[in-house]
């Protein structure tokens, strides 16, 4: 970088004045970037309350649909006997899926998805089967980890969990 | 011990301070005080003194810009008071809305005010937008006002976008679920541009701050700055654009007039009249309000808000990345990038610029008016029955609009302002129809529907 210009006191000075003004503005953005940024949850009653006991495997039908308002998943028990905790939300743009009992299938209010009752969509717009919580049966108990979503892209036996 | 002129004043403290203000009598009675009158009055002197007479006609601009400007003091008078009586938080919201209706003095019609201000000011800009495009008012030093144009519409929509969630009702909830869910697609960093967007990992108390503060001090203080901007650079370029073509506009500055009262009384008439419509829906019909938000439990058939509709109803047909990232994104870059691109005649004045222009727009709406719902009803009741559309279906698309492109440049040799206005229409009135589909042909399930058939039972 050649300038035509020597360097004088008082175009250094100019130089470092508009360096400052850049660090000011900077500094502006970084705060405004900070305030504006996503809130972690507070520490609620929900919050704390992430693992869910459902109960035991006796209450659930093979071939039910049981929803859980407090953990917004719907425990989902296949006709061999698996568990499937499913997210509620749909995969597309997060409306809450309704189990329509009459027909077998989750149908998406919003733009008219369609998912199973493993979650594998049946029709689009959705991209990927509904998300999953993690499900344990412990002693006959069955108990469902909601402190965060599992995203699948296909269903996998693997992810059902048996007694 | 005072000098005369002094005490000679004193006597009239009360018109010297009213001489202070005014400079000047506000109602001038000459030709020369009405120019005095629009130099020395601050409002008054963001206008020109004179404007040429073609342009003060009605048909010309239909006052859409002056139309907004009044809208949105309607809604800063009728938000301030909004304001006084809401309360931004999600276990209060919703009930501070009801007894804001049942308990205060015209409450329901202060908001009904604000909500059929909003909604129309969202019409009345796009008009203004297309007003400005189908006359060709974009070029020379109109240039940057069209840019600062857009970033007003997106600070309204923005505006009209972030007041929809304050209610707190079904509508809201899950009409701002829906818009937000779409960020989520961006590539990327669309996860984190929702969780941004909705100020935590799902709707609620962050989300609600966020909008309200937006809503309120931050899209209205940008609004305000544009404004002025926007205003001032129309003053610059001389006023509007000339409605007549550019060959015959050398002899139309001879016909300059007074801009007081020739421009002043058409604009107040036009403003006093939105004043009326307003205040009259408002009188008619109360602004919409659901049920309390149930975040268990999505409303059939869930829709974004009317202006976000279109969108809403390209994501049944595509992708996502399609019609939430690459289409939008492609059209926006086509809006700002419109009155950069090198036209070798800058046709303006007219509407639908020229002869030529005319035809191949109305050739354009009608391709647009006959293939939108094809394609819609196409895929509706075959492709999604077989998986729905994909990239294929994009490309069938593209193809079909080029198609139509190199047809109409053979048979009409249009000039390239009028090819792309030809374009524009082809785009616009297909989104038209996309909008009008989503909002009223669909029903429960988002299944197509007839509007006059009520949902089953």
């Amino acid at each position: 970088m050649s300038t035509s210009e020597p360097t004088t006191r008082r175009s250094l000075l100019g130089k470092i004045w508009v360096g400052l003004g850049g660090l000011a503005l900077l500094e502006g953005i970084w705060i405004v970037t900070d305030f504006l940024k996503p809130r972690k949850r507070q520490g609620t009653d929900e919050a704390a309350e992430t693992l869910i006991v459902a109960g035991p495997i006796e209450n659930f039908d093979p071939g039910s649909v049981t929803a859980f308002q407090q953990g917004k998943f719907y425990l989902a028990r296949l006709e061999d006997g698996g568990f499937l905790a499913l997210y509620r939300e749909c995969t597309h743009l997060g409306c809450t899926v309704p189990w329509i009992g009459a027909e077998e299938r989750f149908v998406c209010p919003c733009h008219a998805s369609v998912f199973d009752i493993k979650g594998r969509v049946l029709s689009p717009p959705a991209p990927r089967p509904l998300d999953l919580f993690a499900v344990r049966i412990e002693n006959g108990i069955v108990k469902v980890d909601t402190s965060k979503t599992l995203k699948r892209n296909t269903f996998s036996d693997n992810q059902v969990a048996r007694s | 011990m005072a000098r005369d002129t002094d005490s000679d004043t004193q006597a009239n403290i009360g018109r010297r301070i009213v001489g202070s203000i005014f400079p000047r009598s506000p109602i001038p009675r000459t030709d020369a005080d009405r120019r005095r009158t629009i130099l020395e009055f601050l409002v008054l002197h963001m206008r020109p003194v004179r404007v040429r007479r073609s342009t003060v006609r009605y048909t010309h601009t239909f006052g859409l810009g002056g139309m907004s400007l009044v809208l949105i003091a309607l809604l800063m008078a009728s938000g301030i008071l909004l304001m006084l009586a809401y309360d931004p938080s999600p276990e209060h919201a919703y009930r501070s809305i009801l007894s804001l209706q049942d308990g205060m003095l015209f409450g329901a019609t202060v908001r009904a005010v604000h909500h059929w201000s909003a909604n129309i000011l969202v019409a009345v800009v796009l008009f203004h937008l297309l007003r400005v495009f189908f006359t060709g008012a974009y070029h020379g030093p109109r240039r940057f006002n069209w840019v600062i144009g857009l970033g007003l519409l997106v600070g309204i929509l923005a505006s009209n976008f972030t007041g929809y969630l304050l209610p707190w009702d079904q509508l809201s909830y899950w009409a701002v679920t829906i818009c937000t869910g779409m960020l989520g697609y961006v590539p990327g960093i669309g996860e984190w541009l929702q969780a941004f967007a909705r100020g935590g990992a799902e709707i609620g108390r962050g989300t609600l701050v966020l909008f309200y503060s937006f809503h309120t001090t931050v899209v209205p203080v940008i609004l305000i700055v544009l404004m002025a901007f926007h205003f001032w650079r129309v003053r610059k370029a001389r006023g509007v654009v000339s409605p007549h073509p550019q060959d015959s506009q050398e002899n139309d500055d001879s016909e300059m007039v007074l801009t007081l009262p020739n421009l002043l009384v058409r604009e107040l008439a036009v403003g006093l009249t939105v004043v009326a419509v307003v205040m009259l829906l408002a009188a008619l019909f109360e602004a919409p309000l659901g049920a309390p938000a149930n975040p268990g439990m999505s409303p059939n058939p869930a829709k974004a808000p009317w202006y976000f509709m279109g969108f809403q109803e390209l994501q049944i047909h595509l992708e996502p990345l399609i019609a939430v990232v690459i289409l939008p994104v492609l059209g926006a870059l086509g809006l700002i990038l419109l009155p950069y691109l090198h036209f070798d005649h800058e046709l303006s004045g007219p509407w639908f610029l020229s002869k030529t222009g005319r035809t191949t727009g109305a050739l354009a709406a009608m391709v647009a008016l006959v293939v939108t719902p094809l394609l819609i009803l196409i895929d509706e009741f075959w492709l999604q029955q077989t998986g729905g559309a994909g990239w294929p279906a994009i490309g069938v698309i593209a193809a079909g609009i080029t198609a139509f492109a190199v047809c109409l440049s053979k048979k009409f040799k249009p000039e390239k302002a009028e090819f792309v206005q030809a374009l524009f229409i082809l785009f616009l009135v297909g989104f038209a129809i996309l909008t009008i589909t989503g909002v009223w042909f669909r029903g429960p399930g988002m299944a197509l529907a007839w509007p006059w058939i009520g949902a089953p039972a």
